[in-house]
């Protein structure tokens, strides 16, 4: 189907704020079965990173594509419509609605036929069925008919993932899904992404250095908005400016 | 299938049923009076329905809605013939659509603001559309217009109703604010309704999900245009005179008054902001002529003990009553299990 084996190449993406640079001359590849991780320090530009391939910010030069197709001048919700899925580093949820109007949301967004006013929505098959899945993967089904208010920070984390699921991404963006878990909670997410690995091509952004380098098959280590190396977590963890600039002395 | 019929449904149906039997009553009750204040409220609960559906469920609130509402009535005047009575169906499809085309443009303009500016944009283009008629002669000026013959509404040449009668234009009202209320619950049941409640709680999230946020708000806009068009047609038939005032930021003021006095997010709420704006004001200009001291008085009071609106407030008591309920019946049926053994 692509024309590429990459399911998201990103080359040369920057992004300047005045005189800043955000995010710098940064190329990455995602493919399919691959966990690919963006480490750094705080300020790095990794969210910034996240926001830039998704679409939610424009570039301000480089390229972005999906799929082989040329994608950098595509709107945030047409890139999400091409299977280009992001989840946020804070909770990002519909507070006041129920877990699985949630996802069934975010799904619906796949087939939206805004028209079709005599269907109500939550007779719409293709929306329920992939919300039910996504909740059956993330591990919330259960709770679907909760409100997402309710929930505890580490379950809104994973309906965060599922409403990311929930549109069948290809591409999956997800910006720190681990912050502020606890071990266990962090344990069954790490194996979740593990089973995503797959079908998709995911791009995690993640502080938790163990978890990192315990699930990712490539490392991009990211400094003031540029990358300073990028290879498998064993180059990575070797490699002496990485060490110098961000892992210190604990590697 | 399903057959089920929610309640809410069986709720609205009985209201309306209620409300139909009005001009039958024996007087006083049913007065020529009651019927023309009755069609009043119910004008202002189409106009309050048409923008709860911006407020309440899209998140856009907006400040100039009167100038679909005024547009519409408008379009009447200036399309009613003058010699004869006009065709009803014509003037109310023409009116809605035109102040659905007024909504659908303004909406492309204002659409890429948001919260306060918002509401700055749309104020600022209804006091547009306010002194287009206002100060040329395309509506007879300041002074306003006429609209001399009420149309007529024919099927095969056989006259439906007759809307000189304070009844039959009561009837008229009472249909058309049902079908409004019938579209809006539809709308809000099937994917549009929820992807605008969406965009209403989170607008970011629901770009990250491929939502094109802006032609959804715009076709919500267009739509509560359309539908307080519906309103402003049958004022202009009404009252039989339009003037520049109807289009006024007040008129939007009212409006989003009603629906935040009925309760926010909830299409009973609008239609009770109606009902209770209209007859206090009606009751406060009976009692003094600075009537509007009064009402700014009681709407003061009624945010600070409704928070949630009038709506709100039957929910809060209905919560209470199951409350109440819940215990006694806990405590009568496990009785008879255990006397059994």
């Amino acid at each position: 189907m692509s024309a590429t084996p990459f399911a998201l190449r990103a080359t040369g993406v920057t992004r300047r704020f005045g005189a800043l640079a955000a995010v710098h001359d940064v190329s990455l590849d995602l493919q399919r079965g691959e966990i690919h991780a963006v480490i750094g320090t705080n300020g790095a530009g990794k969210s910034t990173l996240v926001n830039l391939l998704s679409g939610e910010i424009p570039l301000s030069a480089g390229s972005v594509q999906l799929d082989g197709a040329d994608v950098t001048h595509w709107s945030q919700p047409r890139r999400a419509r091409a299977g280009l899925g992001r989840s946020y580093q804070r909770n990002n949820i519909f507070l006041p609605l129920s877990v699985r109007e949630n996802c069934r949301l975010a799904a619906q967004m796949q087939a939206q036929q805004a028209w079709k006013l005599w269907q109500p929505a939550a007779r719409c098959r293709f929306s329920t069925a992939r919300a039910d899945q996504a909740l059956e993967r993330a591990g919330l089904a259960a709770l679907a008919g909760r409100a997402a208010a309710s929930l505890s920070h580490g379950q809104k984390r994973q309906l965060e993932v599922a409403m990311c699921l929930a549109t069948t991404p290809t591409v999956l963006l997800l910006d720190e899904p681990l912050a502020g878990m606890g071990p266990e909670e962090s344990a069954r997410m790490l194996d979740l992404l593990r089973s995503l690995r797959a079908e998709h091509a995911l791009l995690l952004v993640e502080h938790d250095m163990e978890a990192v380098f315990a699930v990712a098959d490539k490392i991009t280590v990211m400094v003031d908005g540029g990358v300073i190396a990028s290879g498998s977590p064993e180059a990575v963890r070797a490699d002496a400016q990485v060490q110098a600039a961000y892992l210190g002395g604990h590697a | 299938m399903h057959k089920h019929i929610p309640t809410a449904a069986w709720a609205w149906l009985a209201a309306f049923v209620l409300l139909a039997l009005l001009p039958v009553l024996p007087e006083p009750v049913g007065s020529a009076f009651h019927q023309e204040l009755g069609a009043k409220v119910l004008i202002m609960a189409i106009f309050a329905l048409s923008l709860q559906l911006l407020v309440g469920y899209t998140g856009l609130v907006s400040l100039g809605h009167a100038a679909f509402f005024g547009f519409a009535a408008y379009t009447v005047a200036l399309l009613a013939p003058q010699s004869e009575a006009g065709n009803g169906w014509w003037l109310l499809a023409a009116s809605v659509g035109a102040a659905a085309l007024l909504a659908f443009v303004i909406g492309l303009l204002v659409m890429r603001t948001r919260g306060i500016y918002f509401i700055m944009v749309t104020l600022a283009f209804a006091q547009m559309v306010y002194f287009v008629f206002h100060d040329t002669d395309l509506g007879g000026g300041s002074d306003g217009t006429y609209v001399y013959i009420k149309p007529e509404f024919t099927l095969f040449g056989h006259r439906l109703l007759d809307l000189e009668q304070s009844a039959h234009f009561y009837w008229l009202a009472l249909l058309l604010t049902a079908a409004t209320v019938g579209l809006l619950a539809l709308v809000l049941r099937a994917r549009l309704g929820h992807a605008l409640v969406g965009i209403r709680h989170n607008e970011q999230r629901m770009r990250a999900a491929g939502c094109n946020t802006t032609a959804y708000k715009l076709a919500s806009f267009t739509l509560a245009g359309g539908l307080s068009g519906v309103a402003g047609f049958l004022f202009a038939v009404q009252h039989g005179y339009v003037n520049p005032e109807i289009l006024a930021w007040h008129q939007s003021g009212n409006a989003l008054l009603m629906v935040i006095l009925g309760g926010i997010g909830s299409l009973p709420g609008a239609v009770l902001g109606a009902f209770s704006f209209v007859l206090l004001a009606e009751w406060f200009q009976g009692m003094t002529k600075h009537w509007q001291l009064l009402m700014g008085g009681f709407i003061i009071i009624a945010v600070a003990v409704l928070p949630q609106g009038i709506a709100g407030g039957f929910v809060w008591l209905r919560g209470r009553w199951q409350a109440r309920r819940r215990p006694t019946l806990a405590a009568v049926v496990p009785t008879p299990q255990e006397s059994t053994p």
